[in-house]
């Protein structure tokens, strides 16, 4: 068991957005977390990242809005994936002058997501969904047994998708999703977890949940 | 304004301050400034001010280059005591915006603020003499305790989200570097490039009082009369600052640095009088009472009160009364004249061409030192309060109306298209939206007015800045030390004023952080 979570109810300070929520992660597992905007999957997984980072060492996560620094790189954004992995002097000269051994190594993790031509634009000048791909290649980068994204592929077209959600599985062992795409949700993930009104409305295999069960998700 | 009825639970016991309205703030200030009117010295002392003022207009029909020589070597000098003084001043301010967290730090940083170049220049001067060095430390003093303040709250204003989402074990020093430093370069730059400005204009302003840079010439022409190159001088300073655009680029950034740091190093003046520091911190600064005195002995603190009581009431009191008196009159001046002012730069009101001209008027007046305008109205007036008032009011209610202009291009491109135009425009469209930002700019400038009303003492207008340049001359450092730290005191109490009537007005901060 990768993570267990059992709790009466998760929020922001007294507010509380998820009420009774179970749910276990085994490793391997590919679950994508579907439900409205508002629906408390963005709170959930960020309550999965805190429970994970408490136990493992490596993590990856890509949060919704990003999280880049405009002022730097592509190559910085992606190095910054792993700057627990080094001590402060080596990421300071990093930023004076990138050992080749490491451009090497994110320029392949850049082109995964198409983006080693842009290697040395400053991220302020990306469009939003090359903003996306470079906080994708950032969360590849760090690598690790499991990776959590909020809304990874909202700002890339459908092919793109595809791709970057089929890289994400390959290089993490367990892979959990926070998206509104539901045909891209169910070709990637084995197991889907519906959210709505703070309260998981159904859990299973891809398989086993009917399209009517998620298309309640989304009525009014 | 939309007049909202005052809800009891809120304002009944919480303050008497809860009552503070946009509109009263103004009002207040206005009334204050008329009443103070009668006791300002207005006079126009002995002559007719219009000779020179035609003078110096004529100078700038033919300006006379032929001295462009020495011009040119102290434009150098003038751009290297910037950036040396920027370069140190930055240093320091990072360092102490890393350690803002302290109490100690913080206040050591209020101090060097609250202290204007000027008058750290004048110190430094009476201690180490007329060293090229003495001009970039007093830049670098007065900037450290501006930048550390400003570093600071960039950084903490920088985008936290960063910094969570960096890996949990990160050491502390790339979690700042990356997660906060990076994420607030381009602010901490361009604040940095503006205060490059800035000190390039305190650099020029220093050679008035003796250092050898453009200031020094104009000062040197006016008392040989020679407008004409006067009028060069003037025309060669604007030069340098209109076109630091064109020459100021980031990558050579670090070659101007290296070049000043040699140009300063090869100037053949006076060596630094190391010495001097000892005599300084061990005797010049010790009150005349104290000196060489038992303090054990009863009367020494008897001769040293009287000491200080004389200091205060034939100083302190009346210096602090006239540069109230001179401050809070430009306020007001400034208020109206940035109101009046800023439509010159909006295109809604006079066109494309109209607002070009205009906002290089606007700049002109903000990047001419209120210092050398005080210094041209007083040749023209006498050293009454009048040439201090009408520069500080030109100078500050260019900058805001420069700011008000600015804004009002950006509200006005943004309206619906059956807006009102001219007066009604200005009255229902402009004036109200821009309303809380003009407040804020003003009690933001406020603190800057009142420091720099002490200031233009030193040119005789008998505000503290009078007083601390008197002292000087007579070397009684002393004295000088107790009034810097009146002039401080005053720019920490008037500082501490507009933050509350900032705060309780909830003034939208503007995004801009403009000083003198």
């Amino acid at each position: 068991m990768l993570v267990t979570l059992n709790e009466a109810s998760i929020g922001y300070g007294k507010q509380s957005v998820l009420t009774n929520i179970a749910l276990s992660v085994e490793p391997g597992e590919r679950i994508a977390l579907l439900g409205r905007s508002g629906a408390g999957k963005s709170t959930l997984l960020t309550r999965l990242y805190l429970s994970l980072v408490a136990q493992l060492e490596m993590v990856a996560l890509v949060p919704q809005d990003d999280a880049l620094v405009p002022a730097m790189s592509v190559y910085n954004n992606i190095y910054m994936g792993r700057l627990d992995q080094h001590n402060a002097l080596y990421n300071l000269a990093n930023l004076i002058r990138p050992r080749s051994g490491d451009v090497g190594d994110i320029r392949d993790f850049a082109a995964a997501v198409g983006l080693d031509a842009n290697l040395w634009q400053s991220v302020a000048t990306l469009s939003g969904g090359q903003k996306q791909r470079t906080a994708i290649a950032r969360a590849l980068y760090r690598g690790g047994p499991v990776v959590l994204a909020d809304e990874p592929v909202s700002a890339v077209d459908v092919t793109q998708g595809a791709q970057i959600l089929a890289a994400l599985g390959n290089r993490f062992q367990t892979v959990i999703l926070a998206m509104h795409d539901i045909e891209l949700a169910t070709g990637f993930a084995t197991r889907l977890v519906g959210l709505s009104r703070g309260q998981i409305t159904f859990d299973g295999p891809t398989g086993t949940i009917a399209r009517r069960q998620i298309d309640d998700l989304y009525a009014t | 304004m939309t007049f909202t009825p005052p809800d009891p639970a809120l304002s009944a016991p919480s303050s008497p301050l809860s009552a503070v309205t946009p509109a009263r703030v103004c009002v207040g200030l206005l009334l204050l400034a008329i009443f103070l009117l009668p006791f300002a010295d207005l006079s126009i002392v002995g002559r007719s001010p219009w000779p020179i003022a035609v003078s110096i207009l004529s100078g700038f029909l033919h300006p006379d280059f032929t001295t462009v020589e020495s011009l040119g070597y102290a434009s150098v000098l003038t751009i290297s005591f910037g950036f040396c003084g920027l370069a140190a001043g930055v240093a320091a301010g990072l360092a102490m915006a890393l350690l803002y967290g302290f109490r100690s730090v913080r206040l050591l940083a209020a101090i060097l603020r609250s202290v204007h170049e000027l008058i750290w220049a004048l110190l430094l001067l009476a201690i180490f003499g007329p060293t090229v060095w003495t001009g970039v430390s007093a830049i670098a003093l007065a900037y450290a305790g501006i930048f550390a303040k400003v570093y600071s709250e960039i950084l903490d204003e920088a985008d936290q989200r960063v910094a969570q989402v960096l890996p949990m074990t990160t050491d502390r020093m790339s979690r700042f570097v990356y997660g906060r430093a990076a994420v607030a370069y381009p602010a901490l730059a361009s604040y940095t490039r503006y205060r490059l400005e800035c000190a390039i204009r305190s650099s020029a302003v220093l050679g008035f009082i003796g250092l050898p840079t453009l200031g020094f010439q104009l000062d040197s022409f006016f008392k040989q009369g020679h407008y004409d190159s006067v009028a060069a001088v003037l025309l060669v300073y604007f030069a340098l600052i209109g076109s630091l655009n064109l020459w100021l680029r980031r990558p050579l950034v670090p070659v101007y640095l290296l070049a000043s740091v040699g140009v300063l190093i090869w100037h053949p003046g006076p060596e630094i009088a190391g010495s001097n520091l000892w005599v300084f911190l061990t005797h010049d600064i010790v009150p005349v009472p104290l000196r060489d005195a038992s303090l054990l002995d009863g009367e020494t603190w008897t001769r040293f009160w009287l000491w200080l009581r004389g200091l205060l009431t034939t100083q302190i009191w009346p210096g602090l009364v006239n540069t109230l008196i001179v401050g809070q009159i430009t306020l007001a001046l400034t208020g109206l004249l940035a109101v009046v002012l800023y439509p010159i730069a909006v295109t809604r009101f006079v066109g494309t061409a109209g607002a070009a001209a205009g906002y290089g008027a606007l700049v002109v007046g903000r990047s001419t030192p209120e210092y050398m305008l005080g210094y041209l109205f007083l040749q023209m007036f006498g050293p009454s309060m009048l040439p201090a008032i009408l520069a500080l009011s030109l100078h500050n209610g260019a900058i805001i109306a420069h700011l008000l202009g600015r804004q009002a291009d950006d509200v006005a491109r943004t309206l619906r298209i059956d807006a009102p135009r001219g007066l009604n425009l200005y009255l229902y469209e402009l004036q109200p939206r821009l309303f809380g930002p003009f407040l804020a700019l003003c009690l933001y400038r406020w603190e800057i007015i009142l420091r720099e009303s002490a200031i233009l003492g030193i040119l005789g207008v008998k505000t503290l800045g009078f007083h601390i340049d008197s002292a000087v001359a007579e070397l009684r450092l002393d004295r000088v030390m107790v009034l810097i730290a009146a002039t401080a005191i005053l720019t920490i109490a008037v500082d501490a004023a507009s933050r509350t009537l900032r705060a309780r007005l909830k003034a939208e901060t503007v995004p801009t952080r403009c000083d003198g």
